[in-house]
C-alpha cells in the first residue's frame, strides 16, 4: 500500500512538505510507548501513535520507520516537523482514534509489522 | 556500590579478557546528556550508529546497538542527573560506556525487572517510564555491566560484537 493511500483512507491531513508519500508500506504497528515501538518494529514500519514529542522522530534515527501517523487529532510542533522533514519522513495526523485507524488499514490489507 | 554482569552464553571469556585489557580503540566517540533534554537525548546514539555504519556494521547489529544506547541515553536524562557517553569502536565490537552524574540506583536487582519504573509523571506522558530501560538493553547486548548505589554515579558499560 502506498502513503497515499493510507493518507486517504483515515483522511489525514498532512503536515510535512517534500516527504515522499508514494513510499511503499507493507506494514504498521501502533503505540504509545516508545520502548515498545523500539523492540517491536523489525522492518521497516508505518508508526501509529498519540506521542508527538521530539523522541518519537529520534526514534526513526534508531529503527526504520517509514513514517508516523498522528491519531486522536494530535499536532506535532513546527520544529519536530521540521525534524521529520530533515529525515524525509513523512508525517500525517487524522481525527480517529489509534483503535479505529488500525482497523480500517487491517481491513485494508495492511499487515500487523513482524514483532 | 553494587554490581551487576550480564554475558550472553559464550561471550563472557572473551569480554573479561577484552575489558581487563583495554585496548586502544580504532575509533574513539564522546558525548554529553543533559538532565531532562528531550530534545538532544538520542542524538549520541544516532552518530553511534551512523559511525557503526559508515565502517559497514551489519544492519542487525545496528540495530542492536542503537536501541542499547538509546534506552541508556534515556535512563541518562530521564533517571539521571545527564551523563558523559564514551563509545570506543574496534574490528570487530563496539563498546560504549555511560558514566551518570547520580543520583545512583537503589537495587540494580529490582531495576532489572520488566515493568519495574521509578518514572515520574513527566516522563511518562513524554511515552517512557514502562520499566522496560534496562531489560531491552540486556536483550541488545552482549555485555551488559552496571555499578552503582544510592547517591552514586551509575556507571554503565554495554558490549556488542559484531
Amino acid at each position: 500500500m502506498k502513503f497515499k493511500e493510507i493518507v486517504e483512507l483515515l483522511q489525514c491531513e498532512v503536515l510535512t512538505a517534500n516527504t515522499d508519500l508514494e513510499v511503499d508500506v507493507d506494514c504498521a504497528f501502533g503505540a504509545d510507548l516508545i520502548s515498545d515501538i523500539l523492540m517491536r518494529t523489525q522492518e521497516p514500519t508505518l508508526l501509529l501513535s498519540g506521542l508527538t514529542n521530539p523522541q518519537i522522530i529520534r526514534l526513526s534515527d534508531m529503527i526504520d520507520l517509514l513514517g508516523i501517523v498522528f491519531v486522536r487529532g494530535k499536532r506535532p510542533s513546527d520544529e519536530l516537523i521540521k525534524m521529520a522533514e530533515e529525515r524525509n519522513l513523512p508525517l500525517v495526523t487524522t481525527q480517529l482514534t489509534l483503535y479505529e485507524s488500525s482497523g480500517i488499514l487491517y481491513n485494508n490489507g495492511l499487515r500487523s509489522c513482524k514483532i | 556500590m553494587a554490581e551487576y554482569w550480564y554475558f550472553k552464553d559464550g561471550f563472557e571469556a572473551k569480554a573479561r579478557e577484552f575489558l581487563a585489557n583495554a585496548p586502544e580503540p580504532d575509533l574513539n566517540l564522546e558525548f554529553t546528556v543533559g538532565k531532562r533534554d528531550f530534545v538532544n537525548a538520542g542524538k549520541a546514539s544516532a552518530e553511534i550508529k551512523l559511525s557503526l555504519k559508515r565502517i559497514g556494521v551489519e544492519g542487525a547489529i545496528l540495530r542492536t546497538v542503537a536501541i542499547s544506547s538509546y534506552e541508556a541515553e534515556i535512563n541518562c536524562t530521564a533517571h539521571a542527573d545527564g551523563a558523559d557517553i564514551l563509545c570506543n569502536i574496534y574490528s570487530n565490537l563496539v563498546h560504549v560506556i555511560f558514566h551518570d552524574f547520580g543520583p545512583g540506583m537503589k537495587d540494580i536487582e529490582q531495576s532489572m525487572v520488566p515493568g519495574f519504573s521509578t518514572a515520574d509523571d513527566m516522563v511518562r506522558e513524554m511515552g517512557f517510564g514502562a520499566g522496560l530501560g534496562l531489560p531491552n538493553i540486556k536483550k541488545n547486548s552482549d555485555v551488559m555491566h552496571i555499578i552503582s548505589g544510592e547517591g552514586e554515579r551509575t556507571y554503565l558499560e554495554i558490549l556488542t560484537y559484531f
